[in-house]
């Protein structure tokens, strides 16, 4: 989470770290990085009333990693319940068919950028920084697609919700250039 | 496609960068976020920061640097060197370090990888070892390779795996320094033995050793020091070389 404090600094905006309701309501923008493992992190946000919260925000919200995976339906993770803002089950990637593709994927791939508000189409093509076992099917909400052991969504959108399952703010200019313009939403 | 990183290691005493600096802009040398923040520009895909101070201040500035670290660059990095407890992990997380390494308090310790895993994530931690191939054998070694232990490199390498690191950089006591390559041998064996990433450490001296540890090596991963800090290969060409050699690598497409 000071990673994405760090980057959001670095392009001169200005972030704090809450779960305080009012506070998370009242901000601009609202960034979700969700952090650990997926039942763990949902009970957390349920036992805060986080969810209800989330899913009524209008402001641009922008879930990151485990983050995206929170705003699906469900993920395998845990048999966990989400939030449900995209209607997709995040599954456990599955490596039988490619023992070489080792779990979880960590490292830099690419994105095949869609249309969209978020990720310029400049950027289709360049690296960006990933580490998660679960990932998100591809769906009508992706707007970005990586391949790893098969293509999966690296990006979601729907309505204020955006969402991303690699870290815009570890992945260089790239994702500095994702997180400007995120602000600019 | 996953691509394969490069990752430049920095020794940091007291705050600065030991190994000698040779680049040709002096005003980098000795300034570790300086030359981290430079790698990064060039292209290198992660960084490592080995803390060799001993003495209680210079942890202290250890943990400066690494907020200064997490301030100025935008690329994954993990911090290393006397890390012995959760307590330790935790202030280096905190001040924005993205993984940390572990290494002879492991050895001493296991339970720390189990620790450090069940806190903070798997890939939180990584297993640093030191090994050297003794009669055919590989030993593993503690307190920055002067120690050795009754442990073997394969057989640790595993155990660590099971306990919850995330990766393992395996350094090869054998070729560090010597600049002839890579293990390949025993790295190719870790790939083959282990699930998670291996990142290989010791003996890179030309680009063509790089090429050897990711193809008949399969490494993950390559980390070096000095043929980066002496500006012997250069980040740019290294990975074209790479590109041309079909190794999958991140090229810097959009500045």
């Amino acid at each position: 989470m000071f990673s994405v404090l760090c980057a959001l600094r670095r392009i001169g905006a200005d972030s704090v770290i809450t779960d305080n309701p009012e506070e998370i309501a009242a901000a601009d923008k609202v960034i979700f990085p969700g952090v650990g493992e997926a039942s763990t992190a949902m009970r957390y946000l349920t036992e805060h009333r986080l969810d209800e919260l989330i899913k009524g925000l209008r402001q641009p919200v922008l879930g990151i990693c485990i983050g995206l995976q929170l705003l699906c339906r469900s993920s395998e993770e845990g048999n966990t319940k989400c939030i449900g803002i995209f209607d997709v089950d995040v599954k456990r990637f599955d490596n039988k068919e490619k023992p070489e593709l080792k779990i979880p994927q960590m490292g830099w791939n690419t994105i095949e950028v869609k249309p969209n508000r978020l990720i310029e189409p400049k950027l289709d093509g360049s690296y960006v920084y990933f580490v998660h076992s679960y990932y998100a099917p591809l769906s009508k909400y992706t707007i970005a697609v990586t391949d790893y052991i098969q293509p999966y969504s690296a990006a979601l959108h729907r309505d204020n919700f955006f969402a991303t399952q690699f870290h815009p703010e570890k992945s260089g200019s790239v994702g500095e250039i994702i997180l400007k313009k995120f602000m600019e939403l | 496609m996953l691509a394969k990183r490069i990752i430049p290691c920095l020794d940091v005493k007291d705050g600065t960068t030991v190994k000698g600096v040779n680049f040709v802009n002096l005003k980098f040398a000795g300034d570790p976020v300086e030359l981290g923040k430079r790698y990064s520009d060039e292209g290198a895909d992660e960084l490592v920061f080995l803390d060799i101070t001993a003495s209680f201040e210079g942890r202290k500035t250890f943990v400066d640097m690494v907020r200064r670290v997490a301030e100025n660059v935008s690329i994954p990095f993990t911090v290393g060197g006397g890390i012995g407890s959760i307590e330790d992990v935790e202030k280096l997380l905190e001040a924005g370090a993205d993984k940390v390494s572990v290494n002879s308090s492991a050895i001493n310790n296991p339970q720390l990888i189990d620790d450090i895993a069940r806190h903070f994530g798997n890939q939180v931690c990584v297993a640093a070892i030191d090994a050297r191939n003794v009669d055919g054998d590989w030993l593993c070694y503690e307190k920055g390779g002067r120690v050795p232990t009754s442990r073997h490199l394969f057989e640790w390498a595993h155990e660590a795996q099971e306990r919850g690191a995330g990766e393992v950089l395996f350094t090869s006591m054998d070729h560090d320094g010597v600049k002839h390559g890579f293990a390949c041998e025993a790295i190719a064996q870790l790939h083959d033995l282990l699930d998670i990433p291996v990142i290989a450490s010791g003996g890179c001296g030309a680009k063509e050793h790089f090429l050897d540890v990711f193809k008949s090596g399969q490494a993950d991963a390559a980390l070096a020091a000095s043929v980066f800090h002496f500006g012997e290969i250069a980040i740019p060409d290294l990975k074209e070389y790479l590109a041309d050699n079909g190794v999958t690598v991140r090229k810097i497409k959009v500045q």
